[in-house]
């Protein structure tokens, strides 16, 4: 690969027709930080937290006034056979479909389920929306290395849309905590993201009691208490990474500290219940809110530091000394090196992004220009196998598409393997070739290149290909278009060469 | 189910009678057999599958989600399956499914992606081995027989490794067109690993032309896709499905038994298109760790350590649960809060995959579990 076709497709997300890349193909790159548009338009009139949250608060309240007025619900037998098994961690109330229980015989159970079809409806319209942005933002970007930066931290902070209440709200953690922060700080990005209601609700942060709060000790009949997995997660994935040497003790620590954390007006967590009977908060839904009531008193012992009890400034402590951890700039290190530099992290590389990291204090665009500064980085190999998305988005902006319909590009991930926002684990998806050089992957690529090329207009591949691939295209890929029986074939081929399946 | 004396001489037999086994156990004709390993990804909660009834500790510790088990099928003076698990239950009153409990790998944190690592891998801590134990399982099998395949779009890690594998799920894109297929195979020549991929891609979709109907959509769709992939003489001999949603930290009680019923329905559908070949075929299903004993404050369980594994099929000597069972009160639990593990799980499919395709244990487990080879597998797990 050529220093310019490194540029425009290693750290880029490929070429669009006509994009050139500068002499200088490193300052090109670093260049793109000074044009980054946070906010473009399709983003700002995608759904937003506070939209979206609305929406789901609507639902919640219907769903207590249900309860309210019909009961809770009434035991039912072993749910139905037709749950599907690949997706994970599907909360209770989305896994199984309710007994078809007539009006008549269960009018509490219809209304419910009334319910819920509108609200999963509105949800997938907001991801649908939300997906559309998202890839419309990196069509259309002339900052084509901060948008992957925005996709790669999106995968280090994921959420799955397995959930009701992260589906609509995926796409919004994205446009609001991650987009922002993305030159910023790596401090202000976590603490951003640990707030977004996204997160929050995704591993359960908004349901956590303190064993010893005042909330608990006035419900002791109720089943409320700790949940560590948020805590854990931040803990192993977003910051420190896994076998840093922090304990299960630490976990428990941290998620004492964390209680109180909440979301308001969605879900099932006391942020839900106090919101609505006993009229104290009025946040509106979907804010993060503090509820001193639910958090666990006293001091906490995190990683052999004492942190006094402070309520809400407790956990942010706890957060703000592992954001400059040094075992969290090792792990922010070898991720970005992973992804720039292949999937066997060169040492040498993540030392200097390490100390980048730890000298600056998390100074993202430090991170980054070390980053760009790593010969590691502009080995004339190609170090990347394709992902899904990025292959998809690499085909687009080659085909010079700027519009997308909200379905298309969400069943077309579905298809290709790569959903978006719903890896099923908040490890998110892999960065290595083993995860995607799959023999059935590769034939959907090329069932999918033969669709994209049949409706690509008139496309003359043969010239496409060299400003795609400037001075690296291979004499069998550029053989195999000249030979190609049709325009289409052609660009088909070009779409699913070796050239466009890495990076 | 076997108590401790009488697990551990059986164990110590194993060694010995391996110890003087012939060698040449290799060199023997192709066989029947088919192997599936469906992974439980997220800590699937063995007490919550199999649940210690007969433990004095267990209704207490358990709450709520103990209540399932009143209606849930007796396996012996202590345990009792999860109502949602039907055909399981049919299998187990026909021999054919043993319960292993109390069981882990060697893995002792409590982190999803470590410990699925070592349970795929057959390492004793994550990353430590390359390669997956499904795939070097193919280095001992007779040639005609080291064929395998994931249920899956791509492959996972206990099937990476030097041998090649393939890959296959239901795909709604429409059919690329035969003539773009060729050309992609001609473009891809000079390239090793696209070459490759391509090769396993084509030879599936022979095998597969038909079937894009059912779409993979559900458990059982995907057990009947995997008991076609594993039928033909020439198709794959070992298949691993990869299920996920087992990570029940909130509201267990009505999801786990949506998965299990899902499991369940998996495993029978597997059973009815294998056919005949059910009387050849061992399904493995394991998970990378267990749950925490007592229910945490969303009425779910967390990250655990100990947990339970099954194996179904016509040779399988089921209608057993095999434990050495550790006890639910607080001082028997593994740091104060999870089942403790007295049994290997790398001992356990080492076990059960060299009976089933006849190898010699103490060879299987140098091949598969490298690093805990010193193990004795543990033996009487197939009917012989």
């Amino acid at each position: 690969m050529s220093a310019s076709s490194i540029a425009l497709n290693r750290f880029g997300l490929g070429a669009r027709p006509g994009d050139g890349v500068s002499s200088d193909s490193a300052k090109w790159v670093l260049a793109q930080c000074e044009r980054f548009d946070a906010r473009p338009a399709a983003i700002a009139s995608a759904p937003s937290t506070s939209s979206v949250s609305a929406t789901l608060a609507t639902y919640f309240a219907q769903q207590r006034m249900i309860r309210a007025e019909f009961g809770p619900r009434r035991p039912k037998p072993a749910p139905s056979t037709s749950t599907p098994m690949k997706a994970p961690a599907m909360p209770a109330t989305m896994a199984q479909p309710a007994m078809p229980d007539t009006a008549a015989d269960n009018p509490g159970e219809a209304a419910r389920r009334a319910a819920r079809q509108l609200a999963g409806k509105q949800s997938r319209d907001d991801y649908g929306g939300a997906v559309a942005a998202r890839t419309i933002a990196a069509l259309t970007s002339d900052a084509p290395f901060v948008e992957r930066l925005v996709h790669f931290w999106a995968n280090h902070f994921a959420v799955s849309t397995d959930k009701l209440e992260v589906t609509g709200l995926a796409g919004p953690m994205e446009f609001e905590a991650i987009r922002p922060h993305v030159l910023g700080n790596f401090a202000d990005m976590l603490n951003a993201v640990e707030h977004h209601p996204a997160m929050l609700l995704y591993l359960d942060q908004a349901v956590s009691v303190g064993p010893d709060s005042p909330f608990a000790a006035r419900r002791p009949r109720r089943r409320t208490g700790l949940n560590e997995n948020l805590a854990r997660e931040i803990m192993e994935l977003h910051t420190l990474g896994v076998r840093s040497g922090y304990t299960q003790g630490d976990v428990t620590e941290f998620a004492r500290a964390m209680t109180g954390w909440t979301v308001a007006g969605i879900g099932r967590g006391p942020g839900a219940r106090m919101q609505d009977d006993r009229r104290q908060d009025d946040a509106r839904p979907g804010a993060f809110v503090f509820l001193a009531d639910v958090h666990q008193p006293g001091d906490r012992m995190v990683m052999g530091k004492r942190y006094p009890a402070a309520g809400e400034a407790q956990a942010q402590a706890v957060l703000a000394d592992l954001a400059v951890h040094p075992a969290t700039a090792a792990h922010i290190a070898t991720k970005l090196a992973r992804h720039f530099a292949g999937d066997t992290p060169p040492t040498a590389m993540v030392k200097r992004l390490q100390a980048a990291f730890l000298e600056s204090g998390g100074d993202l665009p430090t991170v980054y220009r070390a980053l760009v500064a790593s010969p590691e980085a502009w080995v004339t190999q190609p170090v990347k196998f394709k992902s899904p998305w990025e292959w998809y988005v690499s085909t687009q902006r080659a085909l010079g598409t700027t519009m997308v319909q909200p379905g298309v590009t969400v069943g077309m991930m579905n298809q290709l393997g790569q959903p978006v926002w719903k890896p099923g684990q908040p490890v998110g998806y892999d960065d290595i070739a083993a995860a995607w050089a799959g023999p059935d992957a590769i034939l959907r690529r090329v069932e999918a290149a033969e669709r994209f090329a049949a409706r690509a207009g008139p496309v003359d591949a043969r010239a496409l290909a060299p400003t795609l691939f400037p001075a690296s295209l291979s004499p069998a890929t550029t053989q195999a278009i000249a030979r190609a029986d049709s325009p289409a074939q052609g660009l088909a081929l070009l779409l699913v060469a070796p050239e466009s399946m890495r990076r | 189910m076997l108590d401790r004396r009488s697990f551990l001489s059986t164990g110590t037999l194993g060694v010995l009678a391996s110890a003087f086994a012939p060698r040449i156990a290799f060199a023997r004709a192709a066989t029947n057999k088919r192997f599936v390993f469906v992974i439980q990804r997220g800590a699937a909660d063995g007490l919550g599958t199999i649940g210690a009834v007969g433990d004095p500790a267990f209704a207490g510790v358990r709450g709520d989600l103990a209540a399932d088990f009143a209606t849930g099928t007796k396996l012996d003076g202590m345990f009792v399956l999860h109502p949602a698990m039907t055909a399981s239950a049919s299998l187990y009153k026909q021999g054919q499914a043993l319960f292993a409990h109390a069981i882990a790998s060697p893995y002792r944190d409590r982190s999803h992606f470590d410990g699925q690592n070592v349970l795929e891998t057959g390492g004793a801590s994550a990353y430590q081995v390359r390669d997956g134990w499904l795939n070097r399982l193919l280095g001992v099998l007779p040639a005609e027989e080291a064929r395998a395949i994931a249920v899956a779009a791509t492959v996972p890690m206990a099937l990476r490794g030097r041998r090649e594998v393939a890959s296959y799920a239901p795909s709604n894109l429409p059919d690329a067109s035969d003539d773009l297929l060729q050309r992609v195979a001609m473009l891809y020549d000079g390239d090793r690993q696209l070459h490759a991929l391509w090769s396993e891609a084509m030879a599936t979709r022979q095998l597969t032309s038909d079937l894009g109907q059912d779409g993979g959509r559900n458990a059982a769709a995907t057990g009947a896709l995997a008991a076609r992939l594993l039928k033909p003489d020439n198709g794959a001999r070992i298949a691993m499905i990869e299920t996920g949603g087992w990570d029940t930290h909130t509201g267990q009680r009505g999801r786990l038994a949506a998965q299990l019923k899902g499991l369940d329905a998996m495993v029978a559908s597997l059973q009815a298109g294998l056919g005949p070949l059910w009387a050849d075929t061992m399904v493995l299903v394991a998970t990378e760790f267990g749950r925490t004993v007592a229910v945490n404050g969303t009425g779910g369980t967390d990250h655990g350590t100990g947990t339970a594994a099954m194996l179904f099929g016509g040779g399988v000597k089921g209608g057993r649960v095999v434990s050495d069972w550790p006890g639910l009160a607080p001082a028997a639990l593994y740091e104060a809060r999870d089942l403790k593990p007295t049994m290997q799980l790398d001992a356990f499919i080492g076990g059960a995959v060299s009976s089933h395709f006849g190898i010699e244990p103490a060879r299987a487990m140098a091949a598969l579990f490298p690093v805990s080879a010193k193990t004795a597998a543990i033996e009487d797990l197939v009917r012989v």
